[in-house]
């Protein structure tokens, strides 16, 4: 603990840190510009520069680790002089056309000269232009905006793991280039965040608005079961952008670019009426009372066992809540949250959470990861693997799709019969898990969603169990490696408030084997939308279907009656994540025209058909949220699981693990309404799509 | 005078065999067995009394720099690497060396690498050296043949390997830590330091950098011992010295003299005087383009070592003494020193990114006057914000070349846009 002084000051650090870091603990702020806590040092841009003493120069304080003894001066003439000189020496190329750039108003350039310039130029030659480079659909270049930091180069290469950005040229000519196309990489939004300048800034938000006009509300992304802690900016009534918003555990400061550039689809295919279908099979805007009216009447004498519910990806835990009381209360015991059909097993929790947390990949030494694409399924959770890897000693094998991760693995095979293997114990990489003081285990829905999901999830335990992924004591501290990646916001927060097939009821195939033979008459989708219509039948032929939703998808085009429901932004609600991390989303902007925050639907809709729900307001029914499982009563804490059995040992099947993201833009109905989405699924080839002749 | 017999570079001028038979008749490869039998402390401590300072400009002790190898580097290798990227504008002495005497050169390397616990040594020569790096690679391979270098070196005992890689022509890569990043495949571009190579150098293994002529003369030293070489020069500007000189002196030409030699007998005994006469000099760049300039006056009692030419606010440099003569548009030289190291800046940290380019388009003006009398003091201002604020050295060497032109010939600068401000108002 290396104690030093800061303009008078005595403080004493932990060993390992910079000047810097040293200065903003004792409370004095240091301008910079390429300096980024989560980045590599590269002390270029110069701004940092602090006196120390018994130095002939001025020292760059990001990159200068403290020492016992070192009196920093940050306060004199000197440093004032060298400040004021590297602010100069930035402006005189940057165009200074903060009045037309999108930065204006956040920008780190713009602050700081006002805090540490000279309030002029005594540049009298021509400023230097740069050429525009192009970085895809996401992502505007303005290069004569560029301070050379190299930010970006660095989040590329180490964060996103993409060698895609540079700097080539010297001198005046240095310029940051890219390889003249879409930046490949799924956390690309991040690099507009970095940049302290305008050089990068968010295409799809270019001249949209200005950050003074906006109304900033914390929430929580849904876009996968990560649950990154975003901010939604709105004006109005409208979402303009999402950013990321600080969660050590969970995203860091990143997210990624479904999460923040999906906000478009906020605005499209929008259900913002009540529909019913009419004599002639079409949808016919009616109101709320007709809607409701007409399923009180088809519910009218029908039996329990005939009505059934699904829950998609999307859903907010108090709507499902709400539908599970309300399905209870018309007697049905058919309902199910696994609309893609994974064989996860709800007796056991540890059995379907990601236990060893995000943040405890940082602890691990070897991992394997099954039926998972997690660069495409939880980004953030690959940039967290990537970020392991990069500090060494740290195994990776993957059973699966052979995919680029952005870090080395063992290919160890496509599907069961590779993980049989390792269950036994046999081949290299189940030794590397033996010898590791910390293996885990990743298992995706690309191996749970699946006929033999649960043959999979027994094999997949028998690994962890063998390899000692689960430490014996298995409470607070202790590890456990055993970690089932989910893909949907929604599901973690079904399985705890057990949105589950009930005695007797059916589950996910049981119902939709039910509505083909008649033998269910009334199917609830609560934004489900994933699910094969097909097998529900043609509207009129087969069972009545009720679609509560916020986006005319898949769901909402069989439905018998839509009940046109508020999206992630628009309402109060709770998700819980895959690490079994309760969140609260927050309302940031009204749902659009007669849409209603969900729970509110379930209620009336409850009224209506005589079945009234025992809760008048939000805060009593997160009270039934916690009297129904007391982990909803626990806000962003992670309630370790103990370990038991689950799965279902079993013959497993030899086709090849295959991740259900095949676009990662386009996952679920807010990405597939986005244009900047569908931008970016053109930009990658991910469409399937071939151009015409005459395309673009 | 240095003696013939106290020379060290005996064929300079490449009059005699470059090759390893004729190096071992000039005394080269000697029993540099025994050099090694002294052992590395007792070279290291012997460099170090001997004040040798390091040849390649900032003259730093090279004794010491040695010491700062660790001690005990566990499994990891340590390097030697020579720096034979000479590209200051006006030095061409380690470029004779190269050529004309390769293995003294590789003697020195081994002694050196020796010395540090170096298990080989890369020497970075400047990519348009072709001729010289074909003659450092015939010697290296005469030497591997002949058992000097390679696998149990001179028959010490001692595992020694010698590579030569070629750089690609950037003046940065002379910079030490930018010539590593080079010489491990990456973008020529200066290391922030701590950590420092001794420490944490060529593929993060504790690296030492030298100067060719350095390196050089090292055996020399151990051979004819320490006394022999402090008797060369002041007390801490010892030894001899290889000065490159160059401009208007009437036969240019690298000459080995002792260190402290004043610079008019250097210049009037070698070179054969200035051009008409010493009263005809105007200036001198007495260390590379990157140091100050003398005006004549100070020029007439100097004496050429480290510490003389820093009292009078230049620098010995590589010791490549530029002589200008009443000839000489000395605005337009330093614009053109301006243009070098505007050329040269490889951008990576901003005040010598922007400053280098604002400091030339500053420059031209001058040259023809076509400026404000106060730009002069803004100039003036912006070569202190580039000097000290940059990673490397390159800022400094862009900012004292101007510092110099106006320290000693503001007068100069003033008249020309007097001058250019009165011919347009008589336009007018």
């Amino acid at each position: 603990m290396p104690k030093l002084t800061i303009d008078g000051k005595e403080i004493e650090v932990a060993d390992g840190l910079s000047v810097l870091q040293a200065c903003e603990l004792a409370g004095v702020e240091i301008p910079r510009f390429c300096y980024h806590d989560r980045l590599s040092v590269a002390g270029n841009c110069r701004m940092c520069l602090v006196e120390m003493e018994r130095a002939p120069k001025p020292i760059a304080s990001c990159a200068m680790p403290v020492g016992e003894g070192m009196v920093i001066k940050t306060d004199t003439d000197k440093v004032k002089k060298a400040r004021n000189g590297v602010m100069e020496f930035l402006l005189i190329n940057h165009p200074l056309d903060c009045p037309i750039c999108d930065q204006g108003g956040e920008c780190d350039l713009q602050d700081q000269a006002m805090a540490y310039g000279y309030d002029r130029s005594r540049y009298e030659e021509n400023k230097r232009a740069v050429a525009e480079k192009y970085m895809g659909p996401l992502i505007k270049t303005i290069m004569t905006r560029c301070i050379q930091c190299t930010r970006c180069v660095r989040f590329a290469t180490e964060i996103a793991g993409v060698e895609e950005i540079g700097l080539v040229n010297r001198g005046e000519h240095a310029e940051i280039t890219t390889l003249e196309q879409a930046i490949d990489s799924e956390l690309s939004g991040n690099l507009v965040d970095v940049c302290p300048v305008g050089a990068l800034t968010s295409k799809p938000y270019a001249f949209v608005a200005r950050p003074w006009e906006l109304r900033k509300t914390d929430s929580i992304d849904v876009m996968d079961a990560v649950g990154s802690n975003v901010r939604v900016d709105t004006r109005g009534r409208e979402v303009m952008r999402v950013l990321p918003r600080l969660h050590e555990e969970i995203n860091e400061e990143w997210i990624n670019d479904k999460t923040r550039h999906a906000c478009d689809g906020l605005s499209r295919q929008r259900l913002d009426r009540p529909y019913l279908r009419n004599a002639e099979g079409r949808l016919e805007a009616v109101t709320w009372d007709v809607a409701f009216k007409a399923i009180a009447e088809r519910l009218e004498g029908v039996s329990g066992d005939k009505v059934a519910a699904i829950a998609g990806d999307l859903c907010d835990t108090e709507s499902m809540l709400a539908l599970k009381d309300l399905m209870a209360g018309l007697g049905s015991a058919s309902l199910d949250c696994r609309q893609d059909g994974a064989k996860i097993d709800p007796s056991c929790r540890a059995g379907y959470l990601f236990n060893t947390s995000i943040a405890g990949i940082e602890l691990a030494d070897a991992c394997l990861i099954i039926g998972a694409n997690p660069r495409w399924e939880a980004a953030m959770i690959n940039a967290r693997l990537r970020k392991r890897f990069l500090q060494g000693r740290f195994k990776v094998g993957l059973i699966g799709q052979q995919v680029d991760l952005t870090y080395p693995y063992d290919y160890l095979g496509a599907g069961p019969e590779s993980l049989a293997e390792i269950a036994e114990g046999k081949g290299a990489f189940a030794e590397v898990l033996d010898q590791a003081e910390r293996p885990m285990l990743i298992l995706g829905m690309g191996a749970l969603a699946r006929p033999d999901g649960a043959a999979v999830l027994a094999a997949a335990r028998k690994v962890a169990e063998r390899t000692g992924m689960v430490s014996p004591g298995n409470g607070e501290g202790d590890w456990n490696g055993f970690n089932v990646l989910h893909t949907a916001a929604a599901r973690v927060g079904g399985l705890e408030l057990d949105f589950l097939p009930g005695a007797g009821g059916r589950d996910l195939e049981g119902i939709l084997a039910g509505c083909a033979e008649g033998a269910i008459e009334v199917v609830y989708l609560l934004g489900a939308d994933e699910i094969d219509m097909g097998r529900l039948g043609a509207p009129g032929s087969g069972p009545f279907v009720i679609y509560q939703g916020h986006h005319g998808d898949a769901g909402a085009h069989r439905a018998d009656v839509i009940l046109p429901g508020a999206a992630y932004t628009e309402k109060n609600a709770t998700y819980v994540n895959t690490e079994g991390r309760v969140q609260l989303a927050r309302m940031a902007a009204f749902p659009p025209g007669e849409a209603r925050e969900d729970w509110t639907i379930l209620r009336a809709l409850s009224e209506v058909v005589g079945k009234r729900l025992p809760y008048d307001n939000l805060g009593e029914l997160r009270q039934r949220l916690i009297e129904a499982n007391p982990v909803f009563g626990a806000v962003d804490q992670i309630k370790p699981a103990a370990w038991g059995a689950f799965g279902q040992e079993g013959k497993m099947a030899a086709a090849p693990f295959v991740s259900p993201v095949g676009n990662f833009y386009m996952t679920d109905p807010i990405s597939r309404a986005s244009q900047t989405m569908a931008q970016c699924t053109e930009a990658f080839g991910l469409g399937g799509r071939k151009g015409t002749g005459t395309h673009g | 005078m240095l003696q013939d017999k106290d020379r060290i570079f005996t064929n300079l001028y490449g009059q005699d065999d470059w090759s390893l038979a004729g190096a071992r008749r000039r005394g080269v490869w000697d029993n540099t067995k025994a050099l090694l039998e002294l052992g590395r402390d007792s070279i290291v401590e012997q460099i170090k009394e001997s004040g040798l300072r390091g040849r390649g400009g900032a003259g730093f002790p090279t004794g010491l720099k040695w010491s700062f190898m660790p001690k005990d580097r566990g499994d990891r290798p340590a390097y030697l690497v020579v720096n034979a990227d000479e590209s200051e504008p006006g030095s061409c002495k380690d470029r004779e060396i190269l050529r004309n005497d390769p293995h003294r050169l590789l003697e020195g390397c081994l002694v050196a690498g020796f010395a540090m616990g170096a298990t080989a040594c890369y020497i970075y020569i400047r990519g348009e050296y072709f001729h010289e790096s074909s003659q450092i690679q015939k010697a290296i391979d005469e030497a591997y043949d002949a058992g000097l270098i390679g696998k149990n070196a001179c028959n010490s005992g001692y595992d020694y390997d010698i590579y030569l890689h070629r750089g690609a022509g950037a003046y940065i890569c002379g910079e030490e830590t930018a010539l590593l990043e080079s010489l491990e495949g990456k973008k020529g571009q200066p290391r922030l330091k701590p950590p420092f190579p001794a420490a944490c150098g060529l593929y993060g293994c504790p690296t030492t950098i030298n100067n060719v002529e350095t390196i050089a003369v090292t055996p020399e030293i151990l051979r004819r011992g320490v006394s022999w070489w402090t008797g060369f020069g002041r007390a801490n500007n010892t030894g001899t010295k290889i000065f490159s000189i160059s401009g208007h002196v009437n036969k240019p030409l690298n000459v080995e003299e002792e260190m402290s030699i004043p610079l008019k007998d250097l210049i009037e005994r070698h070179a054969g005087g200035v051009i008409g006469g010493w009263d005809n000099l105007l200036a001198v760049i007495p260390g590379g383009s990157s140091v100050p300039c003398l005006p004549a006056g100070t020029c007439s009692d100097i004496l050429m070592d480290f510490d003389s030419l820093r009292e009078a606010q230049s620098g010995l440099g590589t010791a490549a003494v530029i002589v200008m003569d009443k000839s000489t548009d000395i605005v337009d030289a330093i614009c053109r020193l301006s243009h070098f190291y505007m050329h040269e800046s490889c951008g990576q940290c901003t005040p010598c990114r922007e400053g280098t380019g604002w400091m030339y388009r500053v420059m031209t003006r001058l040259v023809k006057g076509e400026a404000e009398i106060e730009e002069i003091d803004t100039l003036l201002d912006v070569t202190y914000q580039v000097e000290g604020h940059t990673i490397c050295a390159l800022g400094d060497a862009a900012a004292w070349p101007i510092q110099g032109l106006l320290r000693h010939f503001r007068p100069e600068v003033e008249r020309r846009i007097l001058e250019r401000k009165k011919s347009m108002a008589a336009a007018e």
